[in-house]
Formats: C-alpha cells, structure tokens, sequence
C-alpha cells in the first residue's frame, strides 16, 4: 500500500516537471503586467498585439505553406520510393536503406549546415537564394525518409496474391497498384504524411540554417525574439501553438483508435 | 513485377539533397583556399585540438553525460511505474508523457526562461524563502535542467515500452522461486530491460551533444557548446572550412558511437547503417 502511493506520488511529481513550465507559460500570456513575478490582471492585450504583428502573420504563412508542400510531397515521393525498394534486391536494398536512415540518424545541424552548403555552392547556376524555397527543399528531404519508414511496414504486411490476383483479372499494372495496393497501405501514407506535417511544423535546426534574410517560420521567429529575452508576446503565440498541437493530437489519436479497433476486429 | 524504378525520382532526390552535401561538407573540411587555389589540407581537424576548442568538444560531452545520467535516474523509475499492471489507465498515462514532446521543442525551452528569469516565479519563490540573490538563467545547471526536461521522455518511452512487453510470468517464476522485489529487479527486470535503457541513452545522449539552443536560450550569449560553435562558425565568423571540420568531426563521432551502441542492441532488427 505504502510503496503504491510513493509510485504514484512520483508519477505526480514528474508529471508536474512536465507540465508546470507550459501551464504558467499559458496563465502569464493573460497577465496584466509585463513583469512575470506578481499578477497584474487578467488581459487579451499580448494577444491583441501578437494579432496585429505582420511579422508573425508572414511567419505563420511560411510555416504552414511549408508544412503543407513539404509534407504532399514527401508523401508521394516517399510512398513511390517505398513501392519500389520493397521490390528491390537485397544488397541495393540495403544500400538504399542507409540511405534512408542518414538523415534520421545525422545530427540535425549536420544535415543543416550541410544543405546550406548545397544552396550556396549551387547559386552561381541555379540562381537561388536562400529562402522560401531552399527552406522548401529541406524540409522535403528531411521528411521523405520518415515517410518511407512509415509505408514500409504496411507494404511487407501486403499479402502480394491480391495485386497478382488484380492482374490476372485484367488489370494494368498501374490500375492495380493504384486501385489495390494503394488503399491496403493507405494507414501507412496517412501516418508518414502527418509525420512529415508535424516534423515540418516543429522544424527550427535545419530552416534556421537553409533560410535566408527577411524568410523565417514561427521558430525561427521564437528563437529571435527569445533570444532577447522573455517577451509576453511569446506566451501568447506559445499558447495557441500548444492548443493547436493538443486538438491536433487528440483529432490523430481518437483516428489511430478507430484504426486499431477495426483491425481488431478484422482479426475475429 | 519489378516495380523498383519507382524509387529513381527518390534515388536522384536523395544524391542532390544528402549524397552531395555531404560531399561538399567533406570537401571544405579538407581543403584551403591559397593564393595558389584550393589545397588539401588537415589543418581544420588538427585546429580543433587548439585546446579552447577541446574544451568546447569536452564540456559539451560532460553536460550531455550529466543529462544522461539524470533522465536515467529520474525516468528508469518512470518507465517502471507506468509498465506496472496496477494501472489500468497506463495508456492514457503513456499519452500524458507524450504531449509534452510535440510541443515545439523551442517553446519548452523558452518556458523554462520564463520560469527562471529574474523575477520569474522560481525565482520569486527562492526570494520568498530568503535565498540570497539567487543566479539561476544563464548558468550550467540551467542548461542541465533545460536538456532534462526536453530529454527526458526520449528515456522513458524506450524502456518503457520494452517493460511492457516483459513476459510476466518471468517475474512470477522468480517470486515463485523466492525472490523478494529487490532481487527480482536487480536479477531479472533491469537485466532484461536493457536494450530499452540503451536505446534510451543513445537517443537523449546524441540530442544533448548536439543542441545549440538550449544552450544559447538558456545559458546565455556567452555559452559555448559544439553546437554553438558550429552556429558561429557558419553564421558569425563566416569559416566555413572550420565549421565544416567541427561538423564532420561531430557526424563521424555520433555515428559510430550509435553504431557501438546498436551492436549491444538486442531488439535491432537490421536495415540502418552498419
């Protein structure tokens, strides 16, 4: 009974760890006062202002285009890469596949600086700065492989008779794969695509290296303004960010529940 | 059927975006620009045995190890807790102990400014009590407590989730056998949990060397970690031959001390680099 109510005592406790900085982030994007230590009345002003600020705005743009672009993209990229490394052989297999895995692995400032370098080095042909596009580029190929990692699984759970069956039943390979295959892995695609969505969205490391002047997302944003220290305008973007990403979460999870009962009941 | 060709639009991607950056990377790691154009040189690995920026490398690799050690102390009872059968509501514990970790990273670590700035609430709190003039931004233990907190779930959901997946009638065989909790959990629970605590220290250990911001947000303008270094060198001193070396240093270092780690892996199923 004792060691019981010191387990959950401690579970309390870390809980608290957790969540005690993010609760008074989001009571102080409320308070009057401008100074964190006493409270000086409830307000919406900080929220007001965060409103009125067109930084903020073409920042909020740039995340969400991005995220969206990046995200699409990688998703079809992804699921077509992974379509065809699962009918590859063994040993080009396995070389793509630590491919795959270099960006997941590598440190996000490696790859960073690394794409920055690319960009640079490639300006005098391409003509592109840095910026909105570069930002674009990189956020593609850093999702790409967690798309691929998602649909891989599904494709090996894929009993290969039923697109065979397709085929001898007339149809082309294309109409098959898109018609009987494609759904059959859909849960995979789906999960890599909000993967990449929500890898995109919270990305700094590698935007704040493949940006350039005047372009910056919500964290490039954060991250300059933090750096001047604590600005209550801050506690209120924080606090929309965190609703939006506990909505979100709870919209994926309610779907992920759907998903695993209805396997469940595939398998009675 | 062969299908492979759909992967070439991929392939091609990933040779323009990984292959050859990494080679540009590689290339301005080794080379110099002269009066006589570019020449191969080791000078930019051999600069970062100056020993100012070995004590970058090392005092990053102290404060990762610090971390480490703490989420370890700290979630390996976690991860027991919430793997414990007397919980029917584990799941929806587990899912506390991940929201934390899809809020933006940059936001956590600026709630823990907010916190410790001067006048913050901590602060507020020690002053309540008389603690004398209490420093708490912009210090070593502030980083600790900042690469903690955003780590800290990387540790539990690994050995977690290889507790649950314990066979119970293990445990059950041993109390059987007459062991007490204590034995039980040195002899069979932690021995057979630790893949997940490997896992575990690789993935808080890797983000904890490699971090810029926890360090700029919350140890200040002054602090220098390797990965602050590497900031500076590409977007301040504008030495991109030395960033590229520190980077390449840092990539080589990390990827091998995952390979070791994977190698001691039980649960590794194959298919990622080595």
């Amino acid at each position: 009974m004792v060691t019981r109510l010191v387990k959950r005592i401690y579970l309390y406790l870390i809980f608290m760890f957790l969540y005690a900085p993010i609760v008074v982030l989001v009571v102080y994007s409320f308070n009057q006062s401008k100074s964190r230590g006493h409270w000086g009345g409830f307000t919406l002003k900080w929220y007001l202002e965060l409103f009125k600020d067109t930084e903020i705005s073409r920042a909020l743009y740039n995340t969400i285009m991005i995220a969206i672009l990046s995200a699409v993209i990688a998703t079809i990229l992804g699921t077509a890469a992974a379509i065809g490394i699962h009918d590859m052989k063994k040993i080009p297999k396995a070389i793509v596949m630590n491919l795959t895995y270099l960006p997941v692995l590598n440190p996000e400032i490696v790859t960073g600086v690394s794409l920055m370098l690319l960009f640079v080095f490639s300006k005098a042909i391409t003509r592109i700065g840095l910026g909105f596009f570069t930002m674009l580029l990189s956020h593609i190929t850093f999702n790409i492989p967690y798309v691929i990692l998602s649909v891989l699984p599904k494709l090996k759970q894929l009993n290969k008779h039923i697109y065979e069956a397709a085929l001898d039943l007339g149809a082309t390979p294309f109409y098959a794969l898109w018609r009987v295959v494609v759904p059959e892995i859909l849960p995979g695609i789906l999960t890599g695509f909000m993967l990449a969505f929500t890898l995109s969205i919270d990305d700094f490391v590698i935007s704040f290296f493949t940006t350039g002047s005047g372009v910056s997302n919500l964290s490039i944003y954060v991250y300059s303004m933090a750096r001047r220290g604590v600005n209550p305008k801050i506690n209120a973007l924080s606090t929309i960010m965190f609703l939006t990403v506990l909505i979100l979460l709870l919209i994926v999870n309610k779907r992920m529940s759907k998903d695993n009962s209805h396997a469940k009941e595939g398998v009675k | 059927m062969k299908r492979t060709w759909y992967s070439y639009p991929y392939l091609v991607w990933m040779v323009i975006f990984i292959v050859i950056p990494f080679l540009l990377l590689l290339f301005y790691t080794f080379t110099v620009n002269t009066d006589k154009g570019l020449m191969f040189t080791l000078d930019h690995i051999k600069r970062l045995w100056d020993p100012i920026y070995l004590m970058v490398l090392l005092r990053s690799i102290v404060l990762a190890i610090i971390c480490t050690i703490i989420c370890l102390i700290i979630g390996y009872p976690v991860g027991l807790i919430l793997a414990s059968r007397e919980y029917r509501s584990k799941k929806v514990l587990a899912l506390l102990f991940v929201i934390p970790m899809w809020i933006n990273f940059l936001l956590r670590t600026y709630a823990w400014m907010t916190l410790l700035e001067k006048d913050g609430l901590v602060y507020t709190i020690l002053k309540f009590f008389r603690v004398p003039n209490p420093q708490l931004l912009y210090t070593d233990q502030a980083v600790v407590l900042g690469m903690v907190y955003n780590f800290l779930p990387f540790m539990v959901l690994p050995i977690y989730s290889v507790l649950t997946k314990l066979d119970k009638n293990i445990i059950e065989a041993a109390e059987d056998l007459g062991a007490n909790y204590i034995t039980i959990l040195k002899r069979v629970i932690v021995p057979l949990s630790l893949p997940g605590v490997i896992s575990g220290i690789t993935m808080v250990f890797m983000p904890a060397v490699t971090t810029f911001i926890i360090s700029r947000l919350l140890g200040g303008g002054h602090y220098i970690l390797v990965g602050n270094l590497i900031e500076q060198q590409f977007m301040v001193v504008g030495d991109w031959h030395f960033g590229s070396a520190i980077s390449f240093v840092l990539m080589v270092v990390i990827l091998v001390s995952m390979g070791i780690m994977r190698k001691y892996d039980n649960e590794y199923e194959g298919g990622a680099i080595w």
